[in-house]
């Protein structure tokens, strides 16, 4: 599979999410190879980790005010930190959803997880470089990254 | 039991976001929710109270997945229909959750329209 079907396939998942739960579609920019530093992390990341034929990370990174709006389209009033961990991963479940679907059992993937804090280190393995692919609604910007090698 | 009120509703989620979303979205006038459940086990305790006739479950969760308590809930009761709705939207998930007694099987992400209708069908199934 080429690298560019297999970002095709996350940012396919995350435009679904716009579209479906959201009701209000993102926009993706053009995306970059994250050279000399690492990517810009928010507030909020969901992630999934892939072993077996192909190795890395690829997560969703999202500022607090992005995740809030997205929970009030979605008619939740309670914009606690709790909720917006649970909004960023299930986000993250729909990057692991299409990558089961598309990848096939070649590629082992874990479940998602969870961190907060812009100051996060992702851990990203050597030999990958990780391209951003830039996500914006409305007036909010976030990041999908695939690091895979 | 109230004759406008049929069936039981249990929603199994590990997401608060989701269980609350799976509440508002569903708009069936004779489906009464009857609780929510963050994992397996929880969810066949409240099984054992609340006696739901209808389950919307996920599958990845903590302490208990979605498919082990299919079924163990499709033990307890054969009649029990389960909707599974899942962001693991590959075939070989959704045949393992029928085969192990699901009714069917939504993916997420979802619209409250497509909630609706696969909880029709599930009644009707």
């Amino acid at each position: 599979m080429s690298l560019q079907r297999e970002i095709g396939t996350f940012v396919s998942a995350v435009l679904n999410y716009f579209d479906t739960a959201v009701q209000q579609a993102a926009v993706v920019g053009t995306p970059y190879l994250a050279l000399g530093k690492p990517p810009d992390i928010f507030d909020y990341t969901g992630m999934i980790r892939i072993s077996g034929k192909k190795k890395g990370v690829v997560y969703f990174t999202a500022p607090k005010g992005m995740l809030s709006v997205m929970l009030m389209r979605m008619q939740e009033t309670d914009m606690s930190d709790a909720n917006l961990r649970d909004l960023v991963g299930e986000v993250a479940n729909t990057l692991s959803g299409n990558a089961r679907k598309d990848f096939g059992r070649n590629f082992i993937i874990s479940t998602p997880s969870v961190v907060t804090g812009t100051s996060t280190t992702i851990g990203h393995s050597p030999d990958t470089r990780p391209i951003v692919v830039p996500i914006d609604w409305r007036t909010y910007h976030a990041n999908l990254v695939v690091c895979l090698n | 039991m109230n004759a406008t009120r049929a069936h039981r509703l249990m929603i199994v989620d590990d997401s608060n976001v989701m269980r609350r979303k799976i509440e508002r979205s569903q708009d069936i006038p004779n489906v009464e929710i009857v609780g929510t459940a963050g994992n397996g086990h929880e969810a066949l305790a409240l099984h054992a109270e609340a006696r739901p006739t209808l389950v919307t479950m996920d599958l990845t969760m903590p302490e208990m997945d979605g498919i082990e308590c299919v079924e163990q809930l499709v033990g307890r009761d054969p009649d029990i229909r389960i909707l599974v709705i899942s962001a693991l939207a590959d075939k070989a998930t959704a045949i393992e959750a029928l085969e192990k007694g699901a009714s069917g099987f939504l993916c997420k992400p979802f619209t409250e329209r497509q909630l609706n209708d696969a909880l029709v069908k599930l009644i009707e199934s």
